[in-house]
């Protein structure tokens, strides 16, 4: 297979003229350790954005980064932890689900609206995305946003944008609105909650004025006891301060316990990164739904032997199916849905992935309308073809 | 008055009586106003100095009113603006004389309060105040605060993007919107998102928050709503150089510190809210900055302590803490009349550039420089932490050639943000008013790109027409 990796804006952009003016089809990759996330490409060449590296913009100051699609995120929150920052959403890492190796980029972040824990206070990475430079399927170069965190000019492609899992363009640069490390951290822990109960006790923490920057719920497995997980940050006084109010206010959930350091990091890492279902090919899910929602959702699948755990303060349940190849697609979206909820398959075999529903599919009206945005940036289909939706 | 209309169409026009039988037949009893100085109330918005009166107002209390009102319009080819309370301060809600107004206001019920999962759902046209309102026996607020809330709807936010002075901590409209229930420009209600924080495909809700009406017309909307912190606190700190409280500001952010919100406000700004407001503003400074923290009385003295600490460093003059919450009310009331204060002293148009707020000072200078030129005056307020700035240049209403002195200045002042690597609106919106410069800051592919989204959802070119793109915007046959 053809792989083009470009250096240079002005060459992305030929390439993908030159793609389109002989209708042929693009897969798109920056770091590919997220190749597994979509319905497989079917594409006779691939374009990386590998060669599109490096940081273009940082101003502490003015909380803002700007990076080439291509640059490895670990060099991004590298260079922000020197100066004390972050990314506010906490980005997953999809090498341990999906046993791949590389960098994950920039751009893969920005295709995949690939957020983390923290979502939950302090957005997801569409959220903390402020500008745009991307190449359409029409091979012109375009740029949205900026570098400045308050900005309305026109509609919004940013947003439209974030998460289209290289359906609609290519990204060649992102730039990124950041925010403060904290101080310090502390996760506060619960025992032996059951789903339902544990969900309850997430939503009023996060219904408290403390701010929690994770609300995770692990339930009850083999010989290990569940855990519920509320992580708070700031200044060490203040961090005293709302874990006593914690306390008080989650009394009848039973005693809190304290987690800090390394220990509490590979937790909320292992929780990210959903680790817990690394290692073997069973299928993975992950169902997005109103908190209250969450355990039932959690006890469908249960039922039909998956082992769950729930992030967002219950409105994200992990799911694994047991052993075999069958992600039972029409089951779970048909358990999402009847909860109001959006199901994503993502981790399952190329096959399986071909044959399924890896996103939850829209109503008509609203597949409609993606079609109609698909076209205006990609009218001969040829990035990505079919990675988020049969014929799209 | 240098924006231009497009003339009203005489095969419109000619349909007036057809649309007005057929919108009655949809929305019956009072709903379709008719008679001219009835319509006249929907001529304008907050941009007063242009007006249309629409060939119709409407005033759908359903969805399905609304679904039906577009099919009708969408047949017939009669443009549609829709409107939520008329506050936009770029014109996006004046219509034309050849279009019908959709005014969404008399839909503003709640239909959903959840706790537990800290969501509203709302009708389009409820206040933004009234979200807050209603939530706040419980302590939750709804975050986007524009200086508008108490009239603004929750659909002109939707349009617009909306911000306000509390967006450092808590993020605009677009980050604060779960669902929508959408009707298209053909009559299709289309439901995007809900009560879950992902919804499956292309961001529609990222594309349709702050798309001004061209793309659809919102009637439901899930927001999120907030616990509120157990106490704020604002501090007034005034400076005697203008340059100290931008290194004030870059120095906190810098320090790791993110106020709930960082209001500058100059020396005319001073004077004129104080006036109006009787806030205790320091009156012989030449900038100030309102601080507002949040949290427990000891977690909001630890912050403030800090913050001095930085103001000292860079001399700062007077500092004010408020000591009750009639105080912090009086201080946040000079803030948000900021605008109808000026509006007392003199006509104004205000401007809402974002810059990089490294640029602050030579930004700042630039402004004086332009509007000095044109031999006027200016106050200038803005969000500093997040670089939105409002400079309201003021001028004589009665006099025309100072009103097109006003608008060319105001065009120089955004093509200065633009140049420092800022943008034209940070949250009112491109609407009319700076429908004209949007080539300042996009190339013809970058504006092509939007417009082929524009006709992609609305073929026609009805939803709010002659906005946000220029007239002459390059676009793709539908």
């Amino acid at each position: 297979m053809t792989v083009h990796m470009p250096g240079s804006a002005d060459e992305l952009t030929r390439i993908i003229a030159d793609a389109r003016a002989a209708r042929t089809p693009l897969s798109v990759a920056g770091g590919k350790t997220r190749a597994g996330l979509g319905r497989p490409v079917q594409a006779a060449a691939e374009i990386s954005t590998r060669n599109l590296n490096g940081i273009t913009l940082y101003e502490p100051a003015e909380l803002v980064i700007a990076a080439k699609a291509g640059t490895p995120l670990r060099e991004v929150i590298r260079t922000l932890e020197a100066r004390g920052q972050r990314l506010p959403f906490e980005p997953m890492d999809h090498r341990r689900l999906y046993g791949t190796t590389g960098e994950p980029t920039v751009g893969g972040v920005a295709a995949g609206n690939v957020s983390g824990p923290a979502r939950i206070n302090l957005g997801a990475a569409r959220d903390a995305m402020i500008g745009l430079k991307f190449v359409n399927g029409r091979g012109e170069d375009i740029k949205s946003g900026g570098r400045v965190m308050k900005n309305v000019t026109g509609l919004d492609l940013v947003k439209a944008l974030a998460g289209s899992h290289g359906t609609l363009a290519v990204f060649h640069e992102v730039c990124f609105k950041v925010l403060p490390k904290p101080e310090a951290e502390r996760t506060l822990v619960l025992t032996e909650l059951d789903d339902i109960r544990a969900i309850e006790a997430l939503s009023a923490a996060l219904g408290s004025p403390f701010e929690p920057t994770g609300a995770a719920h692990l339930p009850a497995e083999g010989m290990s006891q569940a855990r519920t997980l509320i992580r708070i940050e700031g200044v060490p006084s203040s961090l005293d301060y709302r874990a006593g109010q914690l306390a008080r206010l989650l009394k009848t959930y039973g005693a809190l316990d304290a987690l800090a350091g390394a220990e509490a990091a590979t937790l909320w890492a292992d929780i990210r990164d959903a680790a817990s279902f690394a290692g073997v090919p069973n299928p993975v899910w992950r169902v997005s739904v109103a908190p209250s929602k969450g355990a039932a959702v959690g006890a469908a699948l249960k039922a039909r032997g998956a082992r769950v755990f729930y992030d967002w303060g219950g409105g994200l349940v992990w799911a694994m199916l047991g052993a075999g190849d069958d992600p039972q697609s029409a089951f779970v979206h048909a358990e999402a849905a009847r909860h109001g909820g959006y199901a994503t398959l993502i981790r399952a075999s190329e096959p399986a992935r071909l044959a399924a529903d890896v996103f939850a599919p829209p109503a008509a009206p609203l597949m409609a309308i993606q079609r109609r945005m698909k076209s205006s940036f990609d009218p001969d289909g040829i990035l990505n073809p079919g990675r988020m939706y049969a014929g799209l | 008055m240098t924006i231009a209309f497009p003339e009203p169409r005489a095969e419109v026009l000619a349909k007036r009586d057809r649309v007005i039988a057929a919108l009655q037949a949809i929305v019956p009893g009072e709903g379709v106003i008719t008679e001219e100085n009835e319509r006249r109330a929907f001529e304008t918005d907050a941009l007063t100095s242009y007006r249309r009166v629409p060939m119709v107002v409407v005033l759908p209390e359903t969805t399905e009113q609304v679904a039906a009102i577009m099919a009708f319009c969408h047949a017939e080819g009669v443009p549609v603006v829709a409107r939520g309370a008329g506050t936009s301060l770029c014109g996006g809600s004046i219509p034309q004389e050849d279009a019908v107004v959709l005014g969404v206001a008399k839909m503003n019920r709640v239909l959903d309060t959840n706790f537990a999962d800290r969501t509203m759902r709302v009708q389009a046209g409820i206040t933004n105040l009234a979200i807050s309102g209603e939530v706040a026996h419980a302590g939750f607020f709804y975050a986007p605060d524009p200086s508008s809330q108490l009239a603004c709807t929750i659909a002109g936010n939707v349009a617009m993007n909306s911000g306000g002075a509390h967006c450092l901590k808590y993020g605009v409209t677009a980050n604060n919107i779960l669902g929508l229930t959408l009707v298209t420009v053909e009559g299709e209600v289309v439901e995007i998102g809900g009560a879950a924080l992902d919804s499956p495909g292309y961001d529609l809700i990222g594309l349709f928050v702050g798309s001004e009406g061209q793309l659809g017309v919102v009637t439901e909307v899930t927001v999120r709503i907030l616990r509120s912190a157990e106490g704020a606190r604002p501090v007034l700190f005034g400076f005697n150089e203008i340059a100290a409280a931008g290194r004030t500001v870059a120095d906190i952010i810098g320090a790791g510190i993110i106020p709930v919100a960082i209001e500058y406000m100059d020396r005319e700004a001073i004077h004129i809210c104080e006036a109006f407001a009787k806030a205790g503003y320091p009156l012989d400074v030449e900038a100030m900055l309102i601080i507002e923290v949040e949290g427990s009385d000891a977690e909001m003295d630890a912050t403030l302590a800090r913050i001095v600490e930085i103001a000292r460093r860079h001399g700062v003059s007077v500092i004010k803490e408020s000591k009750s919450a009639m105080e912090t009310a009086a201080i946040w009331k000079g803030r948000k009349s900021a605008f109808g204060a000026t509006g007392r002293v003199a006509d104004y148009i205000c401007m809402d550039g974002t810059i990089p707020t490294g640029r602050l000072p030579e930004v700042l200078e630039g402004i004086d420089r332009i509007v000095k030129g044109y031999g006027l005056r200016v106050a200038n307020v803005f969000h500093a932490g997040d670089g939105n700035l409002h400079p309201l240049v003021m001028f004589n209403v009665n006099d025309p050639a100072e009103q097109v002195k006003a608008e060319h200045a105001g065009e120089d002042i955004l093509r200065l943000c633009v140049e420092v690597g800022g943008c034209l609106t940070g949250e009112h919106g491109v609407g009319i008013e700076k429908r004209d410069l949007m080539r300042e800051q996009f190339t013809e592919v970058d504006l092509l790109q939007q417009t082929r989204i524009k006709t992609a959802l609305d073929p026609k070119w009805i939803l709010n027409p002659a906005k946000v793109f220029p007239l002459d915007a390059p676009r793709d046959a539908a």
